[in-house]
């Protein structure tokens, strides 16, 4: 690789912080192993406290009464922390030397440890283990020597930390140090690296110590600035993830991304995914100058030879090396929320830029993550790790974790709270084919989800011509409230507007697709269900799609908002006074149940439950039709 | 493959924020870039031109005037607006003072950075933004330590440390619920030294307010403050004129100038290097109260 040109400008190379590198580095350590010590240690003779810092740990070591300055209170950060005493999170810290920035992920050591650890574990290309001399390994080591190899950091340092407290006695240091090596060896790490140090005292963590002169290896600072990092990185494998399509004019079509790994050139041959063509790359695009190579880790924009529709979430890799294109697969999964992780619910799966359904469709067995068991499990709870069987409504692209970190992660996500409540790690061996085409044919989802084919011309490009964004409004209210007759004026409106609309009533689909349907629960969710996806290929055709039912139910409604992007399904709640809605009474349905002739009427003797954050609400007792158009065109405008 | 030598830092730092500016674009639909004048904003903006090349900025920037700006600033601003034909969103604190949303602080310490957070507010919601680039840096400040590159604000624009989303690798969950927004931060692993070492790097054009000049100024308690009309000097503290810079560029109320002969990019580093003090140690904000930032932060702060 004679012509890598990663350095920078040559006329800048007489700069000395041009030629610093940056590594990541994360600690582990149970509570009062003397993780912020350490931390503060590095920092204060790294000199890299300023003066009002100083000053502020003094003051508030001052103020607790304690005799010393506290070095640990530098890395202490929120106020509840500071009442309680504890760290709650991951905080990133940052220092640097001459040589090298270091960026510190700094996670605790609670109980919630397992998740702040994997957290801070992902971004590391190094992990600091703390053992207290005074205590020998703990259980708790060798589960953060265990998460370490799970998120495969390459190197590992075991700092043997108080060893003032044993009056630096070489055969304490050498015991922890057999242990670790026992335990190390099962998990295949090979990578590791031990100082016996005091973080109290200082000794070997920037300067020498003269207390351990049987020590002979390096001081932890010095191995932090010196360990090579740069052969971790997977340069063959190309995978760029489109992040985003660069689109200025008719002329320039650019492909935007960061490179996950593997390398590229102008003129490459590569293939797209899920599309599965192939061109060859014309131009590596940054604002500076274009490049004759780009590498792991630099966000570029690839322009390409030929026509290829490709969006966000596409994948664009080197022809004939192809990731494994699947949307069934094996994770290691590491559970993050309160709530366990629950096999009948449908999840969110983020992966490089792609996102799609999920469901957790088996938990293989879950790790005990001291003992280094297989336990047999029917849950996977808060901080656990499991190995679970998944199942995505799109095809994914990934390669195993173990040979490639970008592509074989990813992040579980729950569509009702928005909230991260996994993260997973692709299992080698899970992977069979390497035919992107016949793979993601091969494998269908579990209703109600479908395999989505990529569509022929894409709705950006849809949207572009029509010059305006497509959208599903979602009318809900009982039968009366005056879905319909709002929903045709604000058609009839945006229709003279010029726009692209589709307007879906009730009974027309009762009459036609949805004919052998009735009005049992079961039914009615059957039909909120073609609706919606008979809403989406409208949708995905460039339309604003105006839907008018009474969908009674929160869960039907919350379904159909799975099947559209982010913001792109909108339910209008129109609601008025029941009694106005019997007075109104447009087909007679009130008056029949009134009879008894009809049994189940929503807004009568059925409930309709209210959407929970609906985009616009309409009362219609108290807005006219115009008025209520006026407020959905402002609403989508 | 031993000449693969692995990226300088600012490199990866660039390459960083350049791919968290992509996201915001293609996960949100009305992000703005929060542009206060000062050099943590001038380096987002650079690094969106880097992002979106030979494309336009795909989203306007959004200034909170305090009306309190150094006349500098509110000049290199336009300036920078009309080279690069970018929109510009002003929200202004004196209009949500006359509207009566908030109440002008009184005494020697009045400052209208508090009352920001209000103007800020109002006007992401006024403009519907779902996501707003902020030049914050968690080398800044304690409680900027844990922040997420995404950090998730609920409908009141307020931040729960507590409940943070957990960010792992680089796969950043900006899903959110209408009314909710996000704050977004691509520059959060950059500390100050790099930020000045990447503006000498790229030669970015920055505020002569950065650099070493003449001023009239007076010591608070510590703090050099510029003479201003809307700064209430008091009649013991008497003006001199002293050679000073800026190492952060706020509220002229609360942005302390430091004493300085650093006039060029090299000088100024030079600086940094063997600085005492962190560049917030200059801002009086921080120095009301131990956790100042952290209790802002909470109710939407930047
Ligand atoms: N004797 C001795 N005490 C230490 C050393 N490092 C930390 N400590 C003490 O151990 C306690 C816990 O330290 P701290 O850094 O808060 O631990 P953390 O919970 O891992 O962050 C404090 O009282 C420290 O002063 C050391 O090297 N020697």
């Amino acid at each position: 690789m004679s012509e890598s040109n990663r350095t920078v400008k040559e006329e800048n190379s007489d700069n000395k912080y041009l030629d610093m590198d940056l590594l990541r580095f994360t600690t582990a350590g149970s509570v009062d192993d003397g993780k912020s010590t350490l931390i503060g240690r590095l920092f204060y003779d790294s000199k890299s406290i300023f003066e009002d810092q100083m000053e502020a740990i003094e003051k508030s070591s001052k103020s607790s009464g304690e005799e010393d300055v506290n070095l640990a209170l530098l890395t202490d950060g929120l106020k509840a922390e500071r009442e309680q005493k504890i760290t709650i999170d991951v905080a990133y810290r940052y220092f640097a030397t001459p040589k090298r920035k270091f960026i510190i992920a700094d996670t605790p050591g609670h109980t919630q440890y397992t998740r702040n650890m994997v957290t801070g574990a992902s971004t590391a290309d190094l992990a600091v283990i703390l053992v207290d001399a005074s205590k020998g390994l703990l259980t708790q080591s060798r589960r953060h020597a265990f998460i370490s190899s799970l998120l495969r950091i390459p190197h590992l340092v075991v700092a043997v930390n108080k060893m003032d407290l044993v009056e630096y006695d070489e055969k304490v240091f050498d015991e922890i140090v057999s242990e670790f090596r026992d335990f190390a060896r099962k998990l295949n790490i090979t990578d590791v690296t031990y100082i016996p140090i005091s973080a109290l005292k200082g000794d070997n963590v920037v300067d020498k110590s003269e207390n351990t002169d049987w020590y002979k290896g390096s001081t932890l600072l010095h191995h932090l600035e010196t360990v090579k990092v740069d052969a971790d990185e997977n340069i063959i494998d190309f995978r760029l993830p489109v992040q985003y399509v660069i689109r200025p004019n008719q002329n320039f079509r650019g492909f935007s991304g960061r490179i996950s790994s593997g390398h590229i050139r102008p003129g490459d041959e590569i293939t797209v995914l899920p599309s599965g063509l192939s061109s060859k790359v014309k131009e590596i695009v940054t604002k500076d100058e274009n490049l004759e190579i780009a590498y792991p880790g630099d966000s570029v924009t690839l322009t390409i030879e030929d026509e290829i529709d490709i969006s966000r979430g596409d994948m664009i890799v080197r022809k004939n090396n192809v990731p494994t294109v699947r949307n069934d697969f094996e994770a290691y999964v590491c559970w993050m929320d309160e709530k366990p992780m629950d096999l009948n619910k449908q999840y969110i799966l983020q992966h490089t830029t792609r996102t799609t359904q999920m469901y957790a469709e088996e938990l293989v067995y879950r790790m005990n993550v001291d003992s280094l068991n297989q336990e047999e499990a029917d849950e996977l709870k808060l901080n656990e790790i499991g190995r679970v069987k998944l199942k995505t409504s799109q095809p994914i692209f990934f390669d195993a974790y173990q040979i490639n970190k970008r592509t074989g992660s990813f992040i579980i996500i729950d569509p009702a709270s928005n909230i991260t409540v996994g993260a997973g790690m692709m299992r080698a061996g899970s992977t069979v084919s390497k035919d992107p085409k016949s793979d993601s044919k091969r494998s269908s989802f579990v209703s109600p989800n479908v395999v989505w084919e990529p569509w022929n011309i894409s709705r950006e490009e849809r949207e572009k011509r029509n010059g305006h964004k497509a959208n599903v409004l979602w009318f809900t209210g009982i039968s009366g409230a005056g879905k319909s007759t709002i929903a045709k004026e604000l058609e009839r409106r945006l229709w003279d507007e010029g726009k692209q609309t589709v307007l879906l009533d009730g009974d027309q689909v009762r009459h036609g697709l949805n004919g052998d349907l009735g009005f049992s629960p079961a039914d009615r969710t059957e039909n909120i269900r073609r609706v919606g996806h008979t809403a989406r290929l409208f949708f995905e055709h460039g339309n604003i799609v105006i839907c008018t039912f009474v969908s009674p139910y929160q869960k039907d409604r919350k379904a159909l908002k799975e099947l559209f992007p982010e913001g792109k399904f909108q339910e209008i709640h129109i609601t008025c006074d029941p009694k106005t809605a019997q007075e109104r009474d447009p087909k007679g349905l009130y008056a029949k149940a009134i009879k008894g002739e009809i049994k189940g009427l929503t807004g009568f003797d059925a409930d309709h439950e209210s959407p929970e954050d609906p985009a616009l609400s309409i009362d219609t007792d108290s807005l006219s039709v115009e008025e209520a158009v006026d407020e959905i065109i402002k609403l989508i405008k | 493959m031993s000449e693969n030598q692995k990226d300088s830092h600012l490199k990866e730092l660039e390459n960083e924020g350049i791919y968290v500016m992509r996201e915001v674009a293609a996960q949100f639909e009305r992000p703005v870039l929060l542009f206060s004048g000062g050099k943590d904003s001038i380096v987002m903006f650079h690094l969106a031109l880097k992002a979106f090349h030979p494309g336009k900025v795909p989203f306007p920037l959004m200034h909170i005037d305090t009306g309190h700006n150094f006349p500098e600033t509110i000049e290199f601003r336009d300036k920078l607006v009309e080279k690069y034909g970018v929109e510009l969103i002003v929200g202004s604190v004196q209009e949500s003072i006359d509207a009566g949303d908030v109440e002008e602080e009184t005494g020697p310490d009045a400052s209208r950075n508090a009352l920001q957070t209000r103007t800020l507010l109002d006007t992401l919601k006024e403009h519907q933004v779902d996501a707003a680039l902020g030049g914050g840096r968690r080398d800044e400040e304690k409680a900027r330590a844990k922040e997420r590159f995404f950090s998730h604000r609920d409908v009141f624009g307020q931040w729960d440390p507590k409940n943070q989303r957990p960010e792992l690798w680089n796969l950043f969950n900006g899903r959110k619920k209408p009314g909710e927004n996000f704050r977004v931060f691509p520059i959060s692993n950059w500390t100050e030294m790099d930020v000045w070492q990447y503006i000498a790097q790229e030669n970015i054009d920055i505020p002569e307010l950065y650099f070493a000049h003449e001023r009239k100024v007076f010591n608070r308690r510590g703090v050099w403050l510029a003479d201003t009309d809307f700064v209430n000097r008091m009649d013991e503290e008497k003006l001199e004129t002293k050679t000073v810079r800026f190492r952060t560029i706020g509220d002229a109320t609360c942005t302390g100038a430091v004493l300085s002969t650093a006039s060029n990019m090299e000088e100024i580093i030079q600086e940094v290097a063997s600085a005492r003090q962190t560049e917030r140690g200059n801002r009086h904000d921080d120095k009301r109260s131990e956790t100042a930032m952290e209790d802002r932060k909470r109710q939407g702060y930047f």
